[in-house]
């Protein structure tokens, strides 16, 4: 089933958040991610949700977003044809032997280091989906130890477009 | 000069031109009880229980078309309000809940009568308030009432911290409300509406389908013209019975599972269906890729997420009914539509309601056809959940909009009683009867205390079948006759339950008593219940099975 993104801008209101996680939950409507935050206005919100479902679970999300009393916009960003990014942080097991590789696969995923024991590096990686699944999975080798994301957000491409 | 939150909630009411509040009060929300004490611009109805109160505002909406509004305490009180609240919400009920709360800094700490109301009623309301700022309530009542009774209507619950209600502001008064993420659609598209017309003009067969949108929305006029101007029949839901009067020769009665069968082949044979405020249920629709196969879909409906999430629609609509059936009825073509109508006729003719009347035993559905006959549709009626709701909705005759009452999406048991109660109260002139079983009845039946001390005086027809009836015919038919709890037993004696309320009580157990019973009521200055001793295992027919079409209908 297609992904989606979902951009939606609501009134910062307390709880926003749990009428719009109800809607999803009410509807068995799976989130894929979700994440929130100001925009440049300090009274609108916006909520980046990505879900997987057909068009015809896609136009019903729309529609039951769009009738919540805060949702000032709902827009289908389209999966593919946007900027999207998450970040990561990936906790990995290192030995003297094996650090020197860990920060070979940082360097090609452009992740930071951004704490190092003798025994632990954490990364920091910035990266669309397919980004941050791939270094997880090479990561996954060595084992690791804790990982948090922080869910995608999204914007419009705008230099594609007229 | 600065005024008390409970104070602010009263007046914003009052200058709302609410003049009714149903409730009951308790430690959270003393103050607001405080505030309406001795103001003689509020009618507060005092009830026997929280659900009593929001089932009666719900029904005082329903028979009035003004907001419904309640007030309960904070915990068990609001928790009592949830099924009215749900049961508003699924048949769009214009209702406002307020109820009080711990006082904010002890929120959260699992307090005393503490419940988190807000968070309970989130899936079950259009929209809903914990006001945590004094400055914000009187912006925040406007608000709610605003959103309850426009666009698509539905409860709205405002939850208000003690403290709140304690401490002071500054009234504006005439606030106007400012949402800009709120703004229903009241006016069709016209290029849509054109579309229509052109569809409508061209159909053979078309059929209207109107539901409690209908209703809701002060369109029956408009529906009743644009059907007659362009000869189409309608076909009714359980939410639209008193939308069009029953003795017109277009008019098809219910649809679906219950339905009459004419409507349910006017559905099948129907080349354009007319969607009006309707949502496609499954009681109406069974199988909904059977529903209507061969006719293109017109839907019309204020709500944009109710087209398309059951049957696709051929011409979209997003208005309201009233405005779109309007502009619709003055643009179609007036036609005869002979052959369409003569098949209609003939299948009205063909296959009527009907059912085997003994003698011996009291027949549910003659009890109704008795009434309707002795009301001639002069009358409200209220019903509860179950075989006796649908035996109304088939054998009552309706006149008048606004003038059937029925928990429809959520199937309330215990809703007839206390919504009958809100319809006497807000039409004190009208003759109202709660047409019930005894299952149901027995629900909210303490609230014969609030009728009985209000003097109001509603014609209880108990249709008393010692089962819990719709659950054992599905038993019987589905279930192999296990009739699994569904025996009531030994019934109490309603009379003397009656009478122990102050309240006139008969018995009747013989056919032959029924007429002079219901005439004797309906006469009666006062409350009164007519225990009627019906025959016990009767079943509603026509049935089409859950998720069915009219292939597989039960005769
Ligand atoms: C609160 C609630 N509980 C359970 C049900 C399930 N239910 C639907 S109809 C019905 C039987 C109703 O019995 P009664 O009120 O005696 O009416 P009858 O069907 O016998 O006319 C029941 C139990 C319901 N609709 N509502």
């Amino acid at each position: 089933m297609a992904k989606h993104t979902l951009s939606i801008l609501v009134r910062n209101h307390p709880g926003v958040l749990s009428h719009i996680a109800g809607l999803f939950a009410r509807r068995a409507y799976n989130i894929e991610s979700i994440a929130a935050g100001v925009t440049d206005k300090p009274d609108v919100t916006r909520i980046t949700i990505v879900v997987k479902g057909d068009e015809y679970i896609l136009e019903q999300v729309t529609k039951q977003l769009r009738k919540l009393i805060d949702v000032i916009k709902v827009v289908d960003l389209g999966y593919a044809d946007s900027i999207s990014r998450e970040l990561a942080l990936i906790t990995v097991k290192s030995s003297k032997e094996t650090r020197s590789q860990i920060i070979e696969i940082s360097n090609v995923f452009n992740a930071t280091i951004v704490d190092l024991t003798e025994k632990l590096i954490t990364l920091q990686v910035v990266g669309n989906d397919r980004q941050i699944k791939g270094i997880i999975k090479l990561l996954s080798f060595f084992g690791i130890e804790e990982m948090v994301r922080t869910g995608v957000i999204a914007l419009p491409y705008r230099s594609t477009r007229d | 000069m600065k005024k008390k939150g409970a104070e602010i909630i009263v007046e914003t009411l009052i200058d709302k031109g609410i003049d009714t509040v149903f409730g009951y009060p308790g430690g959270a929300n003393i103050p607001i009880y405080d505030a309406i004490y001795g103001r003689s611009e509020i009618r507060h109805i005092l009830t026997r229980h929280e659900q009593g109160a929001i089932h009666a505002a719900d029904g005082y909406a329903r028979a009035t078309g003004k907001i419904g509004v309640v007030f309960a305490t904070s915990g068990p009180g609001a928790t009592n309000l949830v099924t009215g609240l749900a049961n508003a919400y699924m048949d769009s009920v214009p209702l406002v809940a307020i109820t009080g709360q711990v006082p904010t800094h002890m929120i959260g700490n699992d307090s005393f009568q503490e419940a988190d109301i807000y968070g309970i009623t989130v899936p079950i309301t259009k929209y809903n308030y914990l006001v945590k700022d004094v400055n914000k309530l009187e912006e925040v009542i406007n608000e709610a009432l605003y959103i309850a009774s426009t666009g698509r209507p539905g409860p709205v619950l405002i939850d208000i911290p003690k403290d709140i209600q304690e401490s002071t502001a500054k009234m504006k008064k005439n606030i106007t409300v400012r949402l800009p993420s709120y703004k229903p659609n009241i006016k069709g598209n016209p290029i849509q509406i054109n579309a229509a017309v052109k569809a409508i003009d061209n159909a053979e067969s078309p059929l209207l389908y109107a539901g409690g949108g209908v209703v809701a929305s002060g369109a029956c006029k408009e529906l009743f013209k644009l059907a007659k101007k362009a000869s189409i029949p309608v076909a009714l839901t359980l939410m639209s019975m008193s939308a069009f009067p029953t003795e017109d020769k277009l008019c098809l009665g219910m649809a679906g599972m219950h339905g009459t069968k004419y409507a349910n082949l006017a559905i099948r044979d129907c080349d354009l269906l007319i969607a009006v405020g309707a949502r496609f249920d499954d009681r109406v629709t069974g199988n909904p890729n059977n529903f209507a196969k061969n006719a293109s879909i017109i839907h019309i409906d204020i709500d944009p997420a109710e087209i398309g999430k059951i049957k696709k629609a051929f011409i979209p609509i997003v208005g309201d009914a009233k405005s779109v059936l309007s502009e619709l009825a003055d643009k179609v073509k007036v036609q005869k539509r002979r052959k369409w109508i003569n098949k209609i006729m003939n299948f009205k003719k063909e296959f009527p309601l009907s059912y085997e009347n003994s003698g011996k035993k009291i027949k549910p559905q003659k009890v109704i056809e008795t009434l309707s006959e002795l009301t001639k549709g002069d009358a409200i009626y209220v019903t509860d959940v179950g075989q006796h709701q649908m035996w109304s909705a088939q054998y009552l005759k309706f006149k008048h909009t606004r003038s059937f009452i029925s928990s429809g999406g959520l199937g309330t048991m215990g809703f007839g009683f206390p919504a009958a109660i809100g319809a006497q109260i807000g039409n004190p002139k009208k003759t109202v009867v709660n047409i019930t079983g005894d299952g149901s009845f027995q629900m909210t039946i303490q609230e014969l205390a609030t009728a009985s001390n209000y003097k109001l005086p509603i014609k209880i027809i108990l249709l008393n079948n010692g089962f819990l009836g719709m659950v054992r015919q599905w038993q019987q038919l589905f279930f192999d006759e296990r009739y699994s709890f569904t025996d009531l037993g030994e019934s109490p004696d309603f009379v003397k339950i009656a009478e122990g309320y102050g309240v006139k009580g008969m018995k009747i157990e013989k056919p032959s008593e029924v007429e002079r019973a219901i005439k004797s009521a309906l006469k009666y200055k006062g409350l009164i219940l007519l225990d009627f001793r019906v025959e016990r295992e009767e079943n509603v027919t026509p049935m089409i099975p859950p998720g069915g079409s009219i292939e597989t209908m039960m005769e």
